[in-house]
């Protein structure tokens, strides 16, 4: 059993991993709140199903290729994410409250329209690997490895990203301080837009990754919402490291609630919020954010 | 006597539009049954009277003492739930009347309010929203996991009715919705004599510090908030509850949270009557939208959207803006038709 717990915290947490990140990365730069973002996993997961299920794609069907699929959803859904930013958040970055409000005012939108496209009815889509490993006595499907390693791997290239890029540096100093940042000759604009396009392509290969391995319907973006707005409260606001840590940690609390209570299907939200909830009363800047001066009471 | 108030009513209802309108409003509600007794209607704004309850509470807390609530279902779902659990009395002790599990359900939602608060003083801006928004969802992870006492998905139904009439319904409605909104807008009115919370909120608004630094315990004033807000808003549970006869998961759902906040925000915040404003508009036009129901929230969210873009301070404040015109030397306010000011004369452009 603690095997199995190793290895569901592992490749959950590697998915929240992902869609905290690219949520903190936008909380870090432009400190807004940008409650869409799981949408953005929503829609990646439909895209790979709509380009991989032959009977959907119809007359198209010799064009459904798992590679294409995948690329295909993803540029999609970052085109989807950009223009979400241009349209909507740019305008009023200004006001915490109402960039949160039309987030989820588009959040719904994206369920609505989803629910209008593919009706409310399950889909699902086919995995990339089928068959599994067997590790310490636990089987592991592929396609749950598969997350774990491409999880990974797409973290290590954000961290290098922002750790020895030219570009990582600017997204780094404009997180620290906008102003100073536009003085030093950094154009603050594109490097938010840049940083909207990696959060919503880190949440689309969130979605493309998990797409296999769930049933797809336009309510699926709650559960990691509620679970994304947790981990990046524990972790620290704008914290990376904060972000991905609190992923595994949450993700541990979500698993062991699951295999060790019985009614914990329902339960696991809550115990996650809870956690964050205690962590919060005694430390309210999170386990890894900065208080500034000013904001402390 | 009667001339003198004959003469304020004049002066101070009369003459400025926004009173006359929401005068004219009230005194339509009040005569609503007398064109049409069509239970569907009339359950239709039941429903909404309810719903201007829980907006304008929403705008008591967070509104006018600027701590962002972003799970306000939580006190609508305490109060309501509570409440159909002691009226139906089965497997937890005897059946409780109406008028008891009422005031009972709005109490719960104080005492829900006050265990809030204990990260939200301590918690601001963005972490104070995510906080807020945790609490309803453990709730309702509870409520899935004790289906013996809560019914699970189903809810608690057959819990009684409020009265035997429609009618009678609409008029306790109406009238436990005014006389709340009134107590709410006078406990908020920045110049009052009477209550000093008004302005005291407005300076924890603008600037928790310097509140601070001023002498006014704000901790103690934030509590307030929240338990004051929290008991409208189980209030309008409890009696919600008690007219639709059952109460389910879907009272405590983020969905309803965000409700009150885009009703408000709608009709402008930081203005109880925006709140009223913007219910009274949007209730009703997605309930009658639920024929295309598959595009009844696209409708809502696009509304949304474009209102946040392009009219940000709401309608109800963008439309007062448009009709009323402070005096800029006696600060009357005036019809903006008008060139002079009604009172000393002065240019008002």
């Amino acid at each position: 059993m603690i095997e199995g717990i190793i290895v569901q915290t592992l490749v959950k947490g590697s998915v929240y991993a992902l869609l905290a990140l690219g949520f903190a990365l936008i909380f870090g730069v432009a400190r807004v709140l940008q409650l869409s973002h799981t949408s953005f996993y929503m829609l990646a997961a439909y895209g790979l199903f709509t380009f991989t299920d032959i009977a959907f794609l119809g007359k198209y069907a010799p064009l459904s290729n798992p590679a294409v699929a995948i690329v295909l959803s993803l540029l999609i859904t970052t085109g989807i994410g950009l223009a979400v930013y241009k349209l909507f958040i740019d305008r009023v970055r200004e006001h915490h409250v109402t960039v949160m409000l039309i987030t989820l005012a588009v959040a719904m939108a994206f369920q609505q329209i989803m629910v209008i496209i593919f009706s409310g009815q399950y889909r699902s889509a086919p995995s990339f690997v089928t068959g599994y490993w067997e590790i310490l006595g636990v089987k592991v499907a592929y396609q749950n490895v598969l997350v774990f390693v491409a999880a990974g791997i797409v973290l290590l290239i954000v961290w290098a990203l922002l750790q020895k890029t030219r570009l990582g540096i600017a997204i780094r100093a404009t997180a620290q301080d906008t102003e100073i940042a536009n003085l030093m000759g950094i154009n603050v604009s594109t490097i938010l837009f840049l940083v909207m396009g990696i959060a919503a392509a880190l949440a689309a290969i969130a979605g493309i990754l998990v797409a296999p391995t769930m049933v797809l319907e336009p309510g699926m973006l709650w559960p990691p919402f509620v679970m994304v707005m947790a981990i990046i409260t524990l972790g620290g606001l704008g914290s990376i490291k904060g972000s991905v840590i609190g992923a595994f940690i949450l993700a541990l609390v979500e698993t062991l609630v699951v295999f060790l209570l019985p009614t914990g299907a329902f339960l696991k939200g809550a115990a996650a919020l809870l956690v964050m909830i205690i962590v919060l009363i005694f430390r309210p800047e999170g386990l890894f954010g900065i208080v500034f001066e000013e904001e402390r009471l | 006597m009667l001339s003198r108030l004959f003469k304020d009513f004049q002066g101070d209802i009369i003459a400025i539009p926004g009173r006359l309108i929401a005068l004219i409003f009230f005194v339509l509600l009040f005569l609503f049954p007398a064109f049409t007794q069509q239970s569907y209607i009339l359950r239709m704004l039941i429903f909404t009277n309810m719903f201007v309850i829980f907006a304008v509470s929403w705008d008591f807390i967070s509104g006018y003492t600027g701590q962002m609530n972003f799970g306000h279902a939580l006190f609508f779902g305490v109060a309501a739930y509570v409440t159909a659990m002691l009226n139906r009395g089965a497997p937890l002790g005897p059946h409780w009347p109406i008028w008891a599990t009422i005031p009972i359900g709005a109490l719960a939602a104080v005492v829900a309010g006050v265990i809030m608060c204990l990260p939200a003083l301590r918690l601001r801006g963005p972490y104070l929203a995510l906080v807020t928004l945790a609490f309803p969802l453990i709730l309702l992870g509870v409520i899935f996991s004790f289906t013996q006492f809560t019914g699970g998905e189903l809810g608690i139904s057959g819990i009684d009715r409020m009265t035997d009439s429609r009618v009678a319904d609409y008029y306790i409605s109406v009238v436990v919705m005014l006389v709340s909104v009134l107590i709410m807008w006078k406990l908020t009115d920045a110049q009052s004599s009477l209550v000093r919370t008004g302005i005291i909120m407005h300076a924890i608004r603008e600037d928790e510090i310097a509140a601070r630094a001023s002498g006014i315990n704000t901790i103690a004033y934030k509590l307030f908030a929240f338990a004051v807000g929290g008991f409208f808003a189980g209030l309008s549970g409890a009696m919600y509850a008690h007219f639709l006869r059952i109460a389910g998961p879907s009272s405590l759902d983020l969905t309803l949270s965000f409700q009150a906040i885009i009703w408000t925000v709608f009709g402008g915040i930081v203005s109880i009557y925006g709140a009223v404003v913007g219910t009274y508009i949007l209730y009703p036009l997605t309930e009658s939208l639920r024929f295309i129901s598959e595009y009844r929230l696209l409708i809502f969210a696009v509304i949304v959207i474009l209102i946040l873009l392009f009219m940000p301070e709401g309608i109800a404040v963008w439309i007062r803006d448009k009709i009323e015109r402070q005096c800029p030397r006696c600060k009357l306010t005036n019809v903006s038709w008008r060139h002079a000011c009604r009172a000393c004369g002065a240019d008002l452009y």
